[in-house]
């Protein structure tokens, strides 16, 4: 199993180069360094002298990609590209294009956004999980109709109504949670109550229906028919037998999304006020900061392999069966 | 489903469970703070003020602070020499920290002095003694603290010192000194520093003697220092003599301007003039403060009357009474009126009235719209969402608060911004720009044909006024009634200014050459361009109803869609050819306006604020010489003259002046709007035991719903568990 991790942890390094080039490419296709420095020196008053300076002081005066006035080696090593990449390999972030140190804002955004998205993670799957299993329990009855109907409603609605809803019942007219807002620590909870609650519940519809469809199909299989007969009892049968079977495809959905947790949701993060990583990029995106673009988009990726590697191995942890080799 | 099991086995476990919720509801609603408060319990009854901001402040150094999100912060926490009066209109500057308003002597290019009364052309310096206040002392602060020995504690720190710091208030122990003159000239030679980019160092090279010479000097400082960039930042400026900077003594400090420049007062009255210590710059320019994110532009360091102490602009900042706040009182007077609306109730009170400001991060307006309705926040804007909700407009126009708000105590008050949203031709092309007669008739029939009032109307919720010339309200210059109008535009009625029949535009659009919009030479349609950045679905409205005014004229409007780095870029090349642009007074002076037209700012030239470009000879002339003029008579007749070339020739089309909404409670007092001033807040004054009373009234928890909720959920699993029960006891066959 070790040489698989290190392998895949080698097949992750040309991803990252890659991933690392086509934001790089995108980027600045749309922002050049000039409209990067106009953006972060303000509207009034910018001087071309200035703008000249900015770019020069952090590096953007080179050329992207290729520098062909250099020589050697540095034809490459001294391009924007390069520069800003290498260090990356290291989780080394290096400050932002506005002069705050990333991995140090990064280390203090991400416990909001944990606060929020674990608990909405790991309540989230005991509901859907719950849910689904009582409409595989009642397949075919009036319960299991009108369940996937309610989960067809839940999942047409946009995520947006429910914050503004949730926010509009329990905050506004019934005065129960705040509106909005952070405390750290414990004192969190109060915050936390609304967001995870709606973050739950607006996850219902699909997630129920996916996991149902996941119980249905192993509900159908011989062992289980088998294990009627004998006569187990149903519950038994469906939280001992079926559910363990069923961990294979819940394990490709649930694992890799666990190291991603901490980056937050930009939607519900805006709404409620939470200080967390979940608008970290998209405000470096508006306000035109590749450092922290690069940097976030960098660490996404990292995070999404380990994800899928996280998942690989967990498969042999559910299911004998299965050899990494 | 698991943890579910028992509950179905035993429906008295489900039972009680409810009720232990219910009753931990009940309790909880017995509690003394409303269950939504977004405060801890202790704050209760404090005398804080509570405000949100929306985005983060790019920078709190008083060098390069310049946003209006800025100033909300550093105008409180820096001092600059003079402050305008907060009731007085129009706009009055008086001493902050200086004794008394200085009053500039010129001096001729031989270095002799001139008399007071010297034309402009004759100065060629105008020099600013400055004298400060004795006894103001600087907020408590780690750069000032000092061991036994009389020696910096925390001057010298190495890697290891810094070990367990992560802001700056890990540093134990805190000091303070006085203000000396001193650090106002650091603050100017800081302008140069090629490090800060100050947005104003262009415009003050300009004006103050060997700026730029000591720009230059300070590059070549560092650019010669090969130990890296936290060495060359640690830089001391006072080795470096600045020629237009010299300070007297102690408290005295001269600064000498190029030429005749009365707006360097107004200046004088920004942060950008603030003092700020030498002790500041050495503290933060350590190796090791920038990877903590510690530094001057995070942590601001002044004597004004609150001080930052927590900055975490992704959840709260927090702005505290400062211990050291040399005292001011409030003021004894203001314009006619101020007493009838309580304005004048606090005079000669001890200034700053409120201890402790929180603003908290909002991102959305219906969040921070409902927690002001809470009374969690003292004061609010009205965004477009909740304009329905806080406003109702008569069929007269008169604009009141909807009788829900009334009935909280809410209150009004509103005010014209010194701003003005324009759209501008740009004069440099060859159809819409120039100074031949056709292009001028064009650019005056579609000022006619672009109907201001009703884009205030749809697109402002009625929050503006129709600009009449460069100049809003409030601003020396502006001419109000039938003497300010824009006759070209605008008839005078009984009911005020009329804007001119669309056939009045047509016959102008005649006599250019495009008949019913078509090119008299050629016989095609007119066809023009509007480049705009704008690209969300409000923005798509807009251009749209841009679009239909020039369809009045019969001209096909093409709008040039782009991002703001392509429109940027167009107005920087003068490829843009109509385009919607605003500006806000930095001061209140009509030099801040006009020179939004004058030639030697032009955008493609001199990548000045001349967005459109425009030249015209007597234009500049008179520009000139209004800069230097007093406010008088003679002054206004100039800036009339010019105002009146502008309607001529038409390189905008003066769109409108934005007007303010605020909304404030009953507890919020002082709430007077001042456009100018940064730093009102020490002037306003809350209750906070009548805002915890209202809170209280507001914020009851409804708990029954919660049951209600419950009960539904209960009577939905029933039959499930039911259903449970019948097939676990059903038998395979029945006999």
């Amino acid at each position: 199993m070790f040489a698989y991790v290190i392998r895949r942890a080698l097949y992750a390094i040309p991803i990252l180069i890659g991933v690392n080039l086509i934001t790089f490419a995108l980027f600045f296709v749309v922002n050049t360094p000039d409209d990067m420095a106009r953006m972060h020196l303000g509207m009034k008053r910018v001087t071309a002298d200035a703008i000249e300076k900015w770019k020069a002081e952090r590096g953007y005066d080179r050329p992207l990609l290729y520098n062909r006035q250099a020589d050697g080696a540095e034809r490459v090593t001294a391009t924007i590209f390069f520069d800003k990449s290498v260090r990356l390999f290291a989780f080394e972030f290096g400050s932002s294009d506005a002069g705050r140190d990333i991995g140090q804002d990064i280390s203090q955004r991400m416990w909001p956004s944990l606060a929020i998205a674990l608990p909405t993670f790991l309540i989230g799957l005991l509901v859907y999980i719950s849910f689904a299993m009582l409409l595989a329990f009642f397949r075919g009855t009036y319960l299991d109709i009108s369940g996937v109907a309610l989960c067809v409603i839940l999942m047409s609605i946009s995520g947006l109504f429910y914050i503004i809803a949730g926010q509009y019942v329990f905050s506004k007219l019934l005065h129960l949670v705040p509106v909005s807002g952070y405390e750290p620590g414990w004192l969190a909870w109060r915050f936390v109550l609304l967001p995870v609650a709606i973050g739950v519940f607006a996850g219902i519809g699909s997630s129920s229906r996916w996991y149902r469809t996941i119980f249905l199909e192993e509900i159908n299989r011989d062992y289980v028919r088998t294990a009627r007969a004998k006569g187990l009892p149903e519950g038994r049968l469906l939280f001992r037998h079926v559910l363990k079977n069923a961990m294979v495809p819940i394990l490709t959905g649930v694992v890799v999304v666990l190291p991603t947790l901490f980056m937050g949701s930009l939607i519900m993060e805006s709404f409620f006020a939470i200080p967390g990583l979940g608008s970290y990029t998209i405000e470096a995106i508006q306000k035109q900061d590749f450092a922290i673009v690069r940097a976030m988009v960098f660490l996404g990726s990292a995070l999404y392999i380990l994800g899928l590697l996280l998942t690989d191995l967990s498969y042999t942890l559910v299911d004998p069966r299965i050899r990494l080799s | 489903m698991s943890a579910l099991q028992p509950l179905f086995r035993h429906p008295n476990l489900l039972v009680g469970w409810i009720l232990l919720i219910l009753t931990g509801l009940s309790v909880g609603a017995c509690s003394d703070q409303a269950w939504n408060s977004p405060y801890p319990p202790d704050q209760a009854g404090q005398n804080i003020l509570y405000s949100s901001f929306a985005e983060r402040p790019k920078h709190l150094d008083p060098a390069q602070s310049y946003s209006s999100n800025e100033v909300v912060f550093t105008g409180q926490i820096y001092e600059p020499p003079l402050q305008y009066h907060f009731l007085k209109r129009p706009y009055q500057l008086e001493p902050a920290t200086v004794t008394t308003m200085p009053v500039p002597y010129y001096l001729d290019d031989q270095g002799q002095r001139l008399s007071d009364n010297a034309s402009a052309d004759e100065i060629a310096y105008s020099v600013y003694d400055i004298e400060i206040q004795p006894g103001i002392h600087y907020q408590p602060h780690p750069a000032f603290a000092k061991d036994e020995q009389g020696q910096f504690l925390y001057h010298a720190l190495s890697e290891q010192d810094l070990e367990s710091v992560k802001t700056l208030s890990d540093f134990r122990e805190n000091g303070s000194r006085e203000l000396v003159a001193e650090d106002y000239a650091l603050q100017i030679k800081r302008l140069a520093h090629p490090r800060l980019h100050s947005p104003i160092f262009g415009l003050m090279s300009d004006y103050i003697v060997g700026l730029s010479d000591y720009a230059a000097t300070l590059k070549q400082v560092f650019e010669h220092n090969s130990e890296g960039a936290s060495a060359a930042a640690s830089v001391d400026l006072r080795d470096y003599p600045l020629a237009g900077v010299e300070v007297l003594d102690r408290y005295r400090y001269r600064v000498r301007i190029r030429g005749k420049y009365p707006q360097f007062l107004y200046w004088l009255a920004m942060p950008f003039f603030a003092p700020v210590p030498w002790e500041a710059d050495v503290f933060y320019s350590q190796p090791g403060m920038k990877e903590r994110n510690i530094s001057l532009d995070w942590y601001p360091l002044g004597t004004g009357p609150y001080m930052l102490t927590v900055n975490n602009p992704n959840r709260q900042m927090v702005m505290e009474r400062n211990p050291n706040f040399h005292g001011e009182r409030y003021p004894q007077a203001g314009e006619s009126g101020d007493a009838g609306q309580g304005y004048l109730d606090d005079a000669g009170r001890q200034l700053p009235m409120i201890d402790k400001v929180i603003y908290s991060l909002e991102k959305e307006a219906i969040p921070t719209w409902n927690k002001f309705l809470q009374g969690y926040y003292d004061a609010s804007g009205v965004s477009s969402d909740s304009f329905d909700q806080a406003i109702q407009v008569a069929s007269g126009g008169d604009i009141s608060l909807t009788p829900e708000l009334k009935a909280k105590g809410i209150h009004l008050n509103t005010v014209v911004s010194t701003s003005i949203s324009y759209i501008g031709f740009n004069m440099l092309d060859p159809v819409v720009g120039g100074d031949s007669e056709p292009a001028r008739l064009l650019r005056r029939a579609i000022s006619i044909a672009m109907d201001y009032e009703e884009y205030i109307s749809v697109f402002a919720n009625g929050r503006g006024i129709p600009a009449q010339s460069p100049l809003p309200p409030g601003i020396f210059g502006h001419v109000e009634g039938r003497q300010g109008i824009n006759t070209f535009v605008y008839d005078w009625t009984p009911h005020g200014p009329q804007r001119k029949p669309i056939a009045e535009a047509r016959r102008l659009l005649a006599q250019a050459g495009y008949p019913d919009g078509r090119d008299i030479k050629t016989g095609k349609p007119l066809v023009l361009y509007f480049d705009t950045s704008g690209v969300g679905p409000d923005d798509s409205a807009r251009l749209d109803w841009i679009r239909k005014q020039f369809v009045k004229l019969d001209i096909q409007l093409q709008v040039r869609n782009t991002d703001y780095n392509r429109f940027q870029d167009k107005m920087l090349k003068g490829t843009a050819q109509i385009f919607q642009w605003g500006w806000n007074a930095d001061y209140p002076d009509a030099e801040n306006f006009l020179f939004l037209l004058y030639a030697k700012n032009a955008k493609v030239e001199h990548s000045g604020e001349n967005a459109a470009n425009y030249s015209n000879a007597e234009f500049d002339r008179l520009f000139e010489q209004m800069k230097n003029m007093e406010n008088g008579a003679q002054r206004q007749q100039v800036i009339d003259r010019m105002v009146e070339i502008l309607r001529h020739d038409a390189p905008w089309v003066f769109g409108f002046h934005p007007k303010q909404f605020v909304l404030f409670h009953d507890w919020y007092h002082n709430a007077k709007s001042n456009l100018m001033a940064n730093n009102t807040l020490k002037y306003r004054r809350i209750e906070p035991a009548l805002r915890e009373q209202q809170r209280e009234a507001w914020n009851h928890p409804v708990v029954w719903p919660l049951g209600l909720i419950i009960l539904m959920l209960i009577a939905a699993v029933i039959p499930a568990v039911i259903a449970y029960r019948r097939h676990e006891n059903q038998q395979a066959l029945e006999h």
